[in-house]
């Protein structure tokens, strides 16, 4: 019975961070967009825009929600359902820190753990290939139909890469299960270096994490791999038809599907919630990156370059500094630190995808094809055979 | 909890398996045979075999199904006309279906009297690493055999498929 309620307690905690986050990126996305092509971003609703992921919601709750007449309704209505569901169902297998103890129960930060974690992810990931299909079937519509083929030979193509890619670390931590691949990257080597995969003798995995890297922008539909939804040819692709909550869904798979893929790449690649600095280095670096924040913007709002800066950027100070001071108590360590350096690696990742679009233009689709065959997949399998090897060496 | 989890399962995949036949749409028979697949997985995990049960659902549910929703979609096949049915076929049908299958009962119970019930989490060795061991090891020929198969299969495919465009 604890179980049960210690599980759904846990559970509600890990969905309303993760809806959350899921409205937040996308105002992240619209602010760093905004700011490397030299605008404003949202400014309006709230300060700095902040409650702008609301407005969003609102609106698109009581848009009208249209169904045009000429779809398959069953399969239409299943889409956006397949998309979410299978695009949420995979953070359930992250570990987000090591074992804790809160008010004398011991439990891990993590819903649960499978010994067969990284391919139940992956089994997830290849299944999220429905929704996008199904839609831009059911939709009956040129556009959108193009946009799901499209799509659908994407995701298969990069699978491969990506699989191979996996594979390659596994061989360096002999585990599937997510939590012990993490375990096994604690410690330092020389004292500094630490111990993930891809700094770990005997080959360090660094080849691997750009190849994942690129077919997980490749499996999200991210630019430069956005063809399923490339405006200037088809409209928007594969969700033309939908409008409302059920477009909104797909925008939510979307923006999940990155959260789960960069976590991945933290926890395969990067050591999970392990700190970069070992000892006291690592546990001061992150309240001095917070204390430093909060400085930085005591600053600007002692010089505003806006008049409504004058009141909002101190109050940002003024949190940013009181986050340090919590990242400094001594009793709360064991459970913020690493959930820190996790949120920490996993939103670097994401700025990556964010940077990324506002940076690079869209592929050609054969480039694309012949990218993800001709170039990708002989250097994840050549990774794997010289990982391989080493491994079998040392 | 078990039984209950089977019965739902096995349930839902004869519904699906049932559906595959009954649709007239490809698309939709295409789709209820991945839940037929989906659920299978689901029963392999209940025996203790986690990695078959992942293997059933990355190869079969996420990648062969996909191909075949794919080309269904490039073909743009729609719903199969529904042609008048012999007599033989409307009367004869469902006896013939039923006597076979309890046929096949009946021989299944003859030949393996004294077979021990399944027991749910009796199998151990369903893990990933004690599946490499034994494929690696006892069956270490047959998985080699398979995958030369496979190949030569591949290779077969490209040399037809050059043929047509050239």
């Amino acid at each position: 019975m604890e179980f049960f309620i210690i599980s759904l307690i846990k559970a509600g905690i890990v969905a309303f961070v993760l809806l959350t986050t899921l409205a937040y990126l996308q105002w992240v996305e619209r602010k760093v967009i905004a700011h490397i092509q030299l605008r404003m971003g949202p400014s309006r609703v709230g300060p700095h825009g902040l409650l702008q992921p609301l407005a969003d919601v609102i609106k698109l709750i009581t848009k009208e929600d249209l169904l045009p007449p000429h779809v398959n309704k069953f399969f239409y209505l299943l889409a956006p359902f397949l998309a979410v569901t299978m695009a949420l169902l995979s953070i359930s297998v992250i570990p987000f820190g090591p074992e804790i103890e809160v008010f004398g129960y011991n439990t891990w930060m993590q819903l649960t753990d499978l010994n067969i974690g990284v391919l139940f992810i992956l089994a997830i990931s290849s299944m999220g290939v429905y929704g996008v299909a199904l839609a831009g079937w059911a939709s009956n519509n040129k556009y959108a139909l193009l946009g799901a083929m499209r799509s659908a030979a994407q995701m298969i193509s990069y699978e491969l890469p990506m699989a191979l890619a996996i594979a390659a670390p596994l061989l360096l931590v002999n585990t599937l299960s997510l939590r012990e691949i993490v375990e096994a990257q604690s410690g330092y080597a020389f004292g500094f270096l630490p111990h993930w995969t891809i700094f770990q003798a005997p080959f360090p995995q660094f080849f691997s994490f750009i190849i994942f890297l690129i077919a997980g922008f490749a499996e999200t539909n991210r630019i430069p791999f956005d063809l399923p939804e490339a405006e200037n040819e088809l409209v928007a692709g594969f969700h033309t038809e939908y409008s409302s909550m059920k477009f909104a869904s797909f925008f939510m798979a979307e923006y999940a599907n990155m959260i789960t893929v960069a976590s991945i790449t933290v926890i395969l690649f990067l050591g999970g919630w392990h700190p970069l600095a070992p000892g006291l280095a690592g546990d001061l670096i992150p309240p001095a990156i917070f204390a430093l924040g909060g400085l930085v913007c005591l600053y600007h709002g002692l010089h505003p370059a806006r008049g409504k800066d004058r009141y909002t950027l101190p109050v940002f100070g003024l949190i940013f500094l009181g986050v340090a001071a919590v990242l400094l108590i001594p009793a709360l360590k064991a459970i913020v630190l690493p959930l820190f350096w996790f949120a920490a690696k996993t939103g670097a990742l994401l700025f990556t995808f964010i940077w990324v679009r506002g940076t690079l233009p869209r592929f050609r689709y054969d480039q694309l094809m012949g990218f993800a065959w001709k170039f990708l997949f002989p250097v994840a399998i050549l990774n794997l055979l010289v990982t391989g090897f080493m491994v079998a060496l040392v | 909890m078990d039984v209950i989890l089977f019965l739902a399962f096995a349930a839902f995949a004869v519904v699906c398996g049932i559906n595959v036949v009954l649709q007239s749409h490809p698309i939709s028979s295409a789709l209820s045979l991945i839940g037929v697949m989906g659920s299978l997985a689901v029963l392999y995990l209940l025996l203790g075999a986690e990695f078959i049960a992942a293997a059933q659902l990355i190869v079969y549910a996420g990648a062969i199904m996909v191909l075949f929703l794919f080309v269904i979609m490039l073909l743009n096949a729609g719903s199969e006309a529904k042609r008048g049915r012999s007599l033989l076929v409307q009367f004869m049908g469902v006896p013939v279906m039923v006597s076979l299958l309890g046929l096949l009962s009946y021989f299944v119970l003859r030949l393996f009297p004294a077979a021990p019930p399944v027991r749910f989490g009796n199998f151990r060795g369903g893990s990933p690493r004690s599946f490499g061991e034994v494929l690696f090891t006892q069956y270490l020929l047959p998985f080699e055999v398979t995958s030369v198969l496979i190949l030569i299969a591949i290779i077969g495919a490209v040399v037809l498929a050059r043929k047509e465009i050239d």
